[in-house]
C-alpha cells in the first residue's frame, strides 16, 4: 500500500510537472477520460450460435444502470459490443477495431473459444486486459504466458472433475455412456471427467462415447447406441436444445440410468421443461448460478433484484433464460474491479485489480460461492454444487466443489 | 494481341469521352487505382490497412469463383473447402515445420490446384444444380473434416493452429501491418494479371465459349472435360492462395472458420461484385468486408428499437442490403458500372 | 439385430423431418427450376407463427389451418412483391435475394420470439404406439402425414388443371404463355404451394427438434440431400432420398467404426455426390432433354 502511494505521488509529480495541470491524481490509460470508462466486447448476435447473444445484451442493460446510478468513481461506462458472428476471422476484425480505433480500456466477455483462441496472442502482445472471457476453456487461466487474459466461470473441466468425483464415489463400479459435441467445449468436459477418472479408471468405466455435431437435427440415434451399450450412468454433455432432445429420447426408449448432465444445460424452462418434467426427474447437474426458472429462489432478496433489474432495463429478454443471470453476475465482476481501480484506470492496474478480487460475492452466484483472484488465480469462479432435479425444481445437495473436485 | 489490336479497333479504342478513348481511361483508372492502393497504407491507421488486407485476400478468392462461375459457367457453392485447404497448408507448413511465410503460398496454391482439378473431374458429370449441391456437400463436410481424429495431430483438432505475426523483411520501415497488406497486394497484383492474361488468351476464350454454347465449343475441337476440370483446378488454385493469406494476416485457423457460411460469403461477393469481371471481384471483397460492419451501425439507427435489441437486427438490414443491391444491380456493382459507362461517352 | 432394427428406425423417423423439407424443396424445384435456400427459414417462421396462435389461445388445428393459409398467401406474396421485378436477372442474383431473405428471416425470429427453445406440441397422442418404444406416435405421424402430403401433390399435378399449368409453365414458359397459362401467377403459386408445404413440415418438425430461429439450419442440408438422392424433380423421389438418407446417415454412424457420428455426415455427402455422379437425375427423376 505504501509503495504504491509513494509511487503514485512521484508519477503524479512528474505529470503535475509536464502538463502543469491540477487533475494529477488522476492516472489514466487509454479509453478512460474523466467522464467516462470505454470497455470492448464482442458477442455472437447473428449466426450459428446468436442464442448467446443475449449475454451481451444483458451486460449492456446492467452498465445501463450502472450509468444510471452515477456510474463507477463518477464515471459512465461506454460499453461497446460489436458482432463477431461467432466467426474467428471477424472476431479477430472487431477486436482490433476495439482496441485500435475505438481504443478501449479493456476487452471483457468476449464470447466463444474459437474466437477467444484467435484474438489470445493479439491481446497480449497489446497488453490490453482481455477479461472473464465467456467461455470455459481451461486456457484462459494461464497468467504466466498470458497475463492479459482471464476467465470467469468454472472450466469446463471442473465439472468432469466434479462428475467423476461422484460416480467414483456412489457408483464405483459404473459404466457410464456418454454424450458429448464434437467441439472445444465437449472436448473439454470430456477431458475433465479423464483427469477425474484417471485415464485407466476411463479406460475401464467408460462404454461408450458418442458425438453429435451442432447441424445434426437429432441425438436420437446417439442416444439408442448409449442405450444399446449397457451403460447405466449418463454424461450428458450437449448443449439446451440437444440435452432437452437427449432427456426426452432416453426417456421414451425406456433407458434408466443415472443421468449427469452438464451445467451449460441446466436450465428448468429451457431444457427440462420442452424435454417434459416428468421425464427430467432424478437428472443430477452441478451449478454456480441460481436457476431463474427455478421456483426455490421465488422470495430470493437477489432473484428479486435480479427481476426488478430485467424488468427495468432489458424488458425485452427472456426471464427464463439463464443467458441473463450470466451477463448479470459476470457484470458485476467488471464493475467491481473498476470500482477498485479507483482512479488509477491504466491497462496495469484494470488488471491488476481483476488479478485481486477476494471474496467478491456477486449476485446470483449460488448461496456460499464467492469471486476469488490472485496474481496467480485467474480463474474467478472455482466452485459448483451438484444439484437433483426433484418435483419441479433443482435440490442443491452435498458440499460445494472445488476446480480440482475435492470439497471444502 | 499487338496484331489484333493493330488489325482491328475495338471499342473501346472508338468510344470517346471528354477527349479520351475509353483504352486510354482504363489505363487511367488502373494508375490511380493502384496509386490509392500504393498510397493507402500511408494515411490510414493499422487498423483500417488490416481491413483492407482482407479486402484484399477476399478480392482473390472470390475472382478465383468468377472465374469457373462467371467466365466457365461452372457453380460452386464450395469454395470454402479450397480457401480452408489454403489456410491449413500454411497453417501447418509454418507451424509445425517453420515454413517461412512467403514459402506457403505456392504450395497451398498447387496443393488446391490439383484438389480442384481432381473435384473437377467427377463433377463434369453434374451440370448446373447438380454442381451447387455437390460443392455445396463438400464445403458442409469441410470443417468436419479438419477436426477428424486421424489428422488431430496435424490440424489442431478443434482448438486450430494459432500463428505468428511475420515482420517485415530487410529491415524495411513498415509496421507488420503495412508489409502484410503490402506482401498481399503483391501477390494480388500478379494474380489478377495473370486472371486477366488468362481471360484474355486463346485459352480464356475457349473457357468461355464452353461456358455460352458447350456443344458448339465441342464440335469446334474444344476439350471440354480437360478445359473444364483444369479452370476448376485454376480456380481453386486463386482460392486457396487466398486461404493461405488469410491464414497468415489472421494468424488463427481453426474448424469454425470455414464452414458453409464462408462460401456462402463467397458467393455474395462473387455475385454483388459482378461475377462475369474481373475488377468486379475487387467490389466483392469491399463488399463482404465492410458492409456487415455498416449493417450492424445501421441496424442501431433504426427508430423505434431500443440499442441492446437492435443488436438482433443486423441481419434484417444486411439482407435488406443484398436485396437492394439485386434489384439497382442485377448483373453486380461491375455491370452496372458497365452499363452506364456508355451513357456518357461519345463515338 | 435389435440395435440394428432400432437404428432403422430412429432414421425412418429422422428420415420423416427430412422428407418434409425435400417435398418443400422439390415443390419450389418444380416452380421455379431452382432450390430456394430461404426455404428452411421461412418453414421456421411459419411455426413460429403457428407458435403465436397456439400461445394465444386458438386450438391446434384451427391454428394449424391458419398457418397453413397464412404461410401461402405469405409465399404468393413475397414472389409477387420481391421476385416479379427481378424476373429477368440472371438465376444466381436470385440465390442471392435467397440468402438475404434467409437472413432477414432467420434475424427477425430471434429478435421477435428470442433464441430460448420452445417446446411446440404435437397433434398426435403423447402415449406409445401399441406400447413399443421403439418408435414415438408421433414420427409415425409424421411418416402418415408425409405420405398423405406426397399423394395430394401427385394428384395435384397429374388431374387438376391448375397443376398441368404449373408443370407447363415451368417446363416451357413460352409455349405456355401461347396456349394462355399466366406464367406469372403459376410461378406464384408455386411459391405459395412450398411456402404452406414447408410451413406443415415445420410444425410437425419442431415438436420433434424443438422450435428455435435456427433449428431449421441442419434440417435443410438434409432435406437438399434427400432431395437430390431422390431426384429434384420428383415429389416421390424426394420422400424416398429423405427416408433413405436418414437410415443409412444412422447406419453407417452406428456401425462402421470409423465413421461413427464424427464423419456420418460426410460420408453421407460423399455418397450423394456418388449417387449424382451415377445417376445424375438423383433414383426417382427424369432426364431433362434440351434441344440445342
Amino acid at each position: 500500500m505504501h509503495r504504491t502511494f509513494r509511487l503514485t505521488l512521484i508519477g503524479s509529480a512528474a505529470l503535475a510537472l509536464a502538463s502543469g495541470a491540477a487533475l494529477a491524481q488522476n492516472k489514466y490509460g487509454p479509453g478512460v477520460t474523466d467522464k467516462e470508462i470505454k470497455i470492448g466486447n464482442t458477442n455472437p448476435y447473428s449466426g450459428p450460435a446468436s442464442s448467446y447473444g443475449t449475454i451481451g445484451k444483458a451486460i449492456s442493460a446492467y452498465f445501463k444502470m450502472v450509468n444510471e446510478q452515477g456510474g463507477i468513481n463518477g464515471r459512465q461506462i461506454n460499453f461497446i459490443s460489436l458482432d463477431d458472428g461467432y466467426q474467428p476471422p471477424k472476431a479477430k476484425e472487431q477486436v482490433r477495431r476495439l482496441v485500435e480505433k475505438d481504443e478501449v480500456a479493456a476487452l471483457f466477455q468476449t464470447l466463444g473459444t474459437p474466437t477467444n483462441s484467435a484474438i489470445h496472442e493479439y491481446m497480449n502482445e497489446a497488453k490490453v486486459p482481455h477479461l472473464f472471457v465467456a467461455t470455459g476453456a481451461t486456457k484462459w487461466g494461464n497468467p504466466k504466458e498470458f497475463p492479459w487474459t482471464m476467465g470467469f466461470q468454472p472450466t469446463y473441466q471442473t465439472f468432469g472433475r466434479i462428475a467423476a468425483a461422484y460416480i467414483l464415489k456412489n457408483h464405483p463400479n459404473a459404466k457410464i455412456g456418454i454424450l458429448y459435441q464434437n467441439d472445444d467445449y465437449g472436448k473439454d468436459y470430456l477431458h475433465g471427467l479423464e483427469l477425474g477418472l484417471g485415464k485407466d479408471g476411463y479406460k475401464k468405466l467408460v462404454v461408450s462415447a458418442q458425438s453429435y455435431e451442432v447441424t445434426d437435427p437429432t441425438v436420437d440415434s446417439q442416444v439408442v447406441n448409449l442405450k444399446a451399450s449397457g451403460a447405466d450412468v449418463f454424461y450428458n454433455i450437449t448443449i439446451p436444445k440437444f440435452a432437452a432432445q437427449a432427456i426426452r429420447k432416453a426417456h421414451d426408449i425406456g433407458w434408466t440410468q443415472v443421468h449427469l448432465l452438464n451445467d451449460v444445460s441446466g436450465s428448468v424452462s429451457a431444457v427440462l421443461k420442452p424435454a417434459g418434467l416428468d421425464k427430467s426427474q432424478g437428472i443430477i447437474t452441478a451449478a454456480y448460478l441460481k436457476d431463474p426458472t427455478d421456483p426455490t429462489w421465488k422470495d430470493d432478496a437477489e432473484f428479486k433484484e435480479w427481476t426488478a433489474w430485467m424488468n427495468k432495463y432489458y424488458p425485452d429478454g427472456d426471464k427464463a433464460s439463464s443467458f441473463n443471470v450470466y451477463g448479470f453476475t459476470v457484470a458485476q465482476l467488471m464493475e467491481q474491479t473498476l470500482k477498485q481501480a479507483g482512479n488509477d484506470l491504466t491497462r496495469e492496474n484494470i488488471m491488476k485489480q481483476a488479478a485481486n478480487l477476494k471474496n467478491f460475492r456477486a449476485k446470483m452466484l449460488l448461496p456460499g460461492i464467492q469471486v476469488n483472484t490472485s496474481p496467480s488465480d485467474f480463474y474467478p469462479v472455482e466452485q459448483m454444487q451438484l444439484q437433483r432435479f426433484e418435483g419441479e425444481t433443482w435440490k442443491l445437495f452435498g458440499p460445494i466443489f472445488n476446480a480440482d473436485g475435492s470439497t471444502s | 494481341m499487338a496484331n489484333d489490336a493493330q488489325a482491328r479497333r475495338e471499342p473501346a479504342d472508338v468510344l470517346h469521352f471528354a477527349g479520351l478513348t475509353l483504352r486510354q481511361w482504363r489505363w487511367l483508372w488502373l494508375a490511380l487505382g493502384l496509386a490509392t492502393a500504393a498510397a493507402l497504407p500511408w494515411t490510414v491507421s493499422n487498423f483500417t490497412v488490416f481491413q483492407f488486407t482482407q479486402v484484399l485476400v477476399y478480392a482473390i478468392a472470390i475472382l478465383g469463383l468468377n472465374l469457373l462461375t462467371g467466365f466457365n459457367g461452372q457453380f460452386s457453392l464450395g469454395h470454402s473447402a479450397f480457401y480452408a485447404i489454403g489456410a491449413y497448408t500454411a497453417a501447418i507448413l509454418m507451424f509445425h515445420l517453420k515454413v517461412p511465410y512467403f514459402w506457403t503460398l505456392p504450395l497451398a496454391g498447387v496443393i488446391c490446384l490439383f484438389a480442384g482439378f481432381l473435384f473437377g473431374l467427377p463433377a463434369l458429370r453434374l451440370e448446373g444444380l447438380y454442381l451447387a449441391l455437390a460443392t455445396f456437400a463438400l464445403a458442409v463436410a469441410t470443417p468436419q473434416l479438419l477436426k477428424y481424429k486421424a489428422v488431430e495431430h496435424w490440424t489442431g483438432g478443434v482448438q486450430g493452429l494459432t500463428l505468428k505475426k511475420p515482420s517485415p523483411p530487410f529491415d524495411l520501415p513498415l509496421s507488420k501491418d503495412q508489409w502484410l497488406y503490402y506482401f498481399t497486394l503483391l501477390v494480388g497484383l500478379l494474380l489478377f494479371w495473370c486472371a486477366w492474361n488468362l481471360v484474355h488468351s486463346r485459352t480464356g476464350r475457349a473457357i468461355q465459349a464452353i461456358r455460352d454454347n458447350p456443344i458448339a465449343a465441342r464440335t469446334m475441337g474444344i476439350n471440354t472435360a480437360m478445359y473444364k476440370s483444369w479452370t476448376f483446378g485454376v480456380s481453386a488454385f486463386y482460392t486457396g492462395v487466398a486461404g493461405a493469406l488469410g491464414a497468415i494476416i489472421i494468424q488463427f485457423v481453426a474448424p469454425d472458420s470455414f464452414t458453409f457460411f464462408l462460401a456462402v460469403l463467397f458467393l455474395v461477393g462473387s455475385v454483388v461484385g459482378g461475377i462475369v469481371s474481373i475488377p468486379g471481384a475487387i467490389f466483392g471483397g469491399i463488399f463482404v468486408t465492410f458492409i456487415p460492419n455498416i449493417s450492424e451501425e445501421l441496424a442501431t439507427q433504426i427508430p423505434g428499437v431500443a440499442e441492446e435489441a437492435a443488436k438482433g437486427l443486423t441481419w434484417t438490414v444486411y439482407g435488406l442490403f443484398l436485396i437492394l443491391i439485386i434489384y439497382v444491380a442485377p448483373a453486380g456493382l461491375a455491370g452496372l458500372l458497365r452499363m452506364l459507362l456508355p451513357r456518357f461517352v461519345r463515338r | 439385430m435389435d440395435l440394428f432394427i432400432q437404428q432403422v428406425l430412429a432414421g425412418l423417423a429422422n428420415g420423416a423431418i427430412y422428407a418434409g423439407v425435400a417435398l418443400a424443396v422439390v415443390m419450389i424445384y418444380q416452380a421455379i427450376d431452382h432450390f430456394n435456400f430461404a426455404q428452411g427459414e421461412m418453414a421456421m417462421f411459419s411455426t413460429y407463427i403457428a407458435w403465436a396462435m397456439l400461445n394465444g389461445g386458438l386450438p391446434y388445428w384451427l391454428a394449424f389451418v391458419a398457418t397453413v393459409v397464412v404461410s401461402f398467401l405469405g409465399g404468393l406474396a413475397l414472389e409477387r412483391i420481391v421476385f416479379k421485378p427481378i424476373q429477368n436477372a440472371p438465376a444466381l442474383s436470385h440465390v442471392i435475394v435467397f440468402i438475404g431473405l434467409l437472413a432477414i428471416f432467420n434475424s427477425m425470429a430471434g429478435f421477435i420470439w428470442e433464441f430460448t427453445i420452445k417446446p411446440f406440441p404435437s397433434p398426435f397422442p403423447s402415449a406409445p404406439l401399441f406400447g413399443n418404444t421403439l418408435i414415438g406416435t408421433h414420427q409415425v405421424g409424421m411418416i402418415g402425414v408425409t405420405l398423405i402430403m406426397l399423394a395430394l401433390i401427385w394428384v395435384f399435378f397429374r388431374y387438376t388443371d391448375t397443376g398441368l399449368a404449373m408443370r407447363a409453365a415451368a417446363a416451357n414458359p413460352d409455349s405456355a404463355r401461347l396456349v394462355g397459362v399466366r406464367v406469372g401467377w403459376m410461378l406464384a403459386l408455386g411459391w405459395g404451394l412450398a411456402a404452406a408445404i414447408g410451413a406443415v413440415a415445420g410444425m410437425l418438425i419442431a415438436p420433434v427438434v424443438f422450435l428455435e430461429p435456427n433449428m431449421m439450419a441442419g434440417i435443410l442440408l438434409y432435406g437438399f440431400a434427400g432431395a437430390i438422392v431422390g431426384g429434384a424433380n420428383s415429389p416421390a423421389g424426394a420422400v424416398l432420398g429423405g427416408f433413405l438418407v436418414g437410415v443409412i446417415e444412422n447406419l453407417l454412424g452406428t456401425f462402421v467404426p470409423w465413421i461413427g457420428n464424427e464423419l456420418k455426415l460426410s460420408v453421407a455427402l460423399v455418397l450423394i455426390i456418388v449417387v449424382l455422379v451415377v445417376r445424375p437425375s438423383g433414383l426417382m427423376g427424369q432426364r431433362v432433354v434440351s434441344r440445342v
